[in-house]
């Protein structure tokens, strides 16, 4: 089902002059409210007329993850703090942090964009949704809730966590639909499997997993193995959050891209010139109609392609293809996003450790695995092996405290860790996702 | 009274240790004992050999993790209760064994043990109180 067919399915070139309105109201908008964007454009001798055509979007300044740090909390806010009704944050420690606000109309919005989502992906009010994405500060949670509620469907906020329970209530419920990430879901069938609990028993048919990069083979091989059908799901919180663009049930050929509230580009991430459709580069949004953080022309740092071609499912919004990586260092554990500069940080405070690390990633019975190996270091080296454990136990800890995320910490012999020019390699990635 | 013993950091790689010995036979240095342990990730290899601070050279430019700790070595009679009458002593002055480790001289009836003491100058103050024999540093690595 098409929830907004009107927009939805509107003929390219009218769906463009709507993107060009709204883009001419943003740039005013922005040039007005936000202070950061009206140095840039006064730096560059930019005035909000100068944008006459979508083509013009290019005259535009980049905005960066680190320009929403800079300016941490809420400094990039294009309204005053009295009309934000929402905050939402992405992981990270103090500092690390991005802040976003939302007003009534971006909840609004937002909620509606989830709900064509859920639509596309064959949802109806019919449906028993259970959320399995973390509820909080995390936009997954909450996201795909209010798309739920607003498609109609019976939304079963079960968050994070509690595995065991979760299988108990996918069994008793009988949800028909399942949001999470796509490592989640493997881990939460094999939990109900040792339960004694088959998924394709259950009358659940359709997931849609997202916040985090996966491959075509795992989703062959989750609906293979779970009997349901798997969908990709995308959406980044600097955005909005989940519900940017979608997989159609009807096609599973790309994910459909929100265009009438989202101006997308391609752009080589070297360079930062655009790439023609086709093309894999890194994805640029210009957020249309977001009124509590509008952002122009946001580096996601999302590695893509568009595909303009119409769908058979009627959308003419453009599809983008399934993320293939990212062009910064930036990990996603389990949903959890990690910068190896935060790991970093965390070994060079312990005393003992060098600040030689690497981060290992592999993929292990469908959940994501993170070691970090450590070089010992010289001076405080110990011969007594629960010194060292404490150590390793130290690190861990740490991380779990300030990131979230459970890593197994390894030290490892002093120059066994490859150095190299330049940047350092820090991270070895086998979980790759494009196999 | 202290005898210097080579703590070395090893990773649980495949021919890490055959890496040790084989620079210490190149270097010409005698293991006279040893004693390894471990965990899933890592091992400590502690030595005691025949020329400390060449077997600590030779294994820093190699790119090991080598530190030096004082053990005492006690030379303990090879009869029943030998052993535990040495550990009573201790418990009673409330010394604790961090770790040990024995080896049996060729020549003699009586085995060496190495101990890795928490407090070590009181744990020597003990056994010597207590005519337990202590073998000095010199005469094990040439031994």
């Amino acid at each position: 089902m098409i929830l907004d067919v009107d927009l939805e399915t509107l003929p390219r070139e009218d769906l463009e002059a709507l993107q060009l309105r709204r883009l001419k109201a943003l740039v005013e908008r922005v040039y007005e409210n936000v202070p950061f964007y009206r140095k840039n454009f006064d730096e560059r001798g930019l005035k909000p007329a100068d944008i006459q055509s979508l083509a013009d979007v290019k005259l535009l300044p980049f905005t960066t993850k680190q320009d929403l740090r800079d300016h941490y909390p809420f400094g990039m806010f294009a309204v005053s703090r009295e009309n934000i009704v929402r905050i939402h944050s992405s992981s990270g420690t103090t500092g690390k942090a991005t802040v976003v606000g939302y007003t009534r109309r971006d909840i609004r919005n937002w909620g509606r964009l989830m709900g064509r989502c859920l639509a596309a992906a064959g949802l109806t009010s019919q449906d028993l949704l259970h959320n399995a994405y973390g509820y909080g500060l995390f936009t997954g949670g909450l996201g795909a809730h209010y798309g739920a509620e607003e498609l109609g469907a019976t939304v079963i906020p079960v968050s994070g966590g509690g595995t065991r329970r979760q299988a108990m209530l996918l069994r008793d419920f009988g949800a028909t639909a399942i949001c999470c990430t796509p490592s989640y879901c493997l881990h939460l069938a094999e939990v109900a499997q040792e339960m004694g609990i088959d998924f394709k028993s259950l009358p659940l048919r359709v997931g849609v997993f997202g916040a985090e990069p996966w491959s075509e083979s795992m989703r062959k091989e989750m609906e293979s193995r779970l009997g349901i059908m798997a969908l990709d799901i995308y959406g980044l919180s600097e955005i909005m959050g989940p519900g940017v663009a979608i997989e159609c049930a009807k096609a599973q050929n790309g994910l459909h891209l929100m265009e009438d509230h989202f101006l997308v580009e391609i752009i080589d991430p070297q360079t930062g010139e655009n790439l023609p459709y086709g093309e894999t580069g890194e994805l640029v949004i210009t957020t249309l109609t977001k009124e509590a953080i509008p952002l122009l022309r946001y580096r996601t740092r999302d590695m893509t392609s568009l595909n303009p071609a119409p769908c058979r499912c009627g959308r003419t919004f453009v599809r983008m293809k399934r993320v293939q990586g990212r062009s910064d260092d930036m990990l996603i554990i389990r949903g959890v996003n990690v910068f190896p500069q935060q790991i970093e940080s965390i070994i060079v405070e312990t005393e003992g450790l060098s600040p030689h690390y690497q981060l290992i990633v592999t993929r292990e019975n469908n959940l994501d695995n993170l070691e970090v190996q450590v070089e010992v270091d010289e001076s405080v080296f110990s011969d007594a092996i629960k010194n060292l454990q404490r150590l390793e136990s130290k690190v861990q800890k740490n991380i779990k405290e300030f990131l979230g995320v459970t890593a197994r910490v390894k030290l490892v012999e002093p120059r066994t860790i490859q150095r190299s020019e330049g940047k350092a390699k820090r991270i070895i990635d086998m979980r790759n996702p494009q196999a | 009274m202290k005898v210097d013993q080579l703590s070395i950091f090893l990773e649980n790689r495949a021919g890490r240790l055959a890496e040790v010995t084989r620079l210490l036979s190149e270097a010409k240095v005698n293991i006279r004992a040893l004693s390894l342990a471990d965990t899933s990730d890592f091992g400590i290899l502690r030595l005691i050999v025949s020329d400390f601070e060449k077997a600590r050279e030779v294994l820093k430019q190699n790119g090991f993790t080598v530190g030096r700790t004082s053990v005492v070595a006690v030379e303990v009679d090879d009869t029943p209760g030998g052993l535990h009458r040495i550990l009573e002593m201790l418990r009673d002055s409330k010394v604790n064994v961090e770790y040990m480790y024995a080896f049996v001289q060729q020549s003699g009836s009586n085995a060496i043990i190495i101990f890795r003491f928490d407090r070590t100058d009181q744990a020597i103050e003990i056994l010597q109180q207590n005519n337990i024999p202590i073998v000095p540093g010199e005469k094990l690595y040439n031994l």
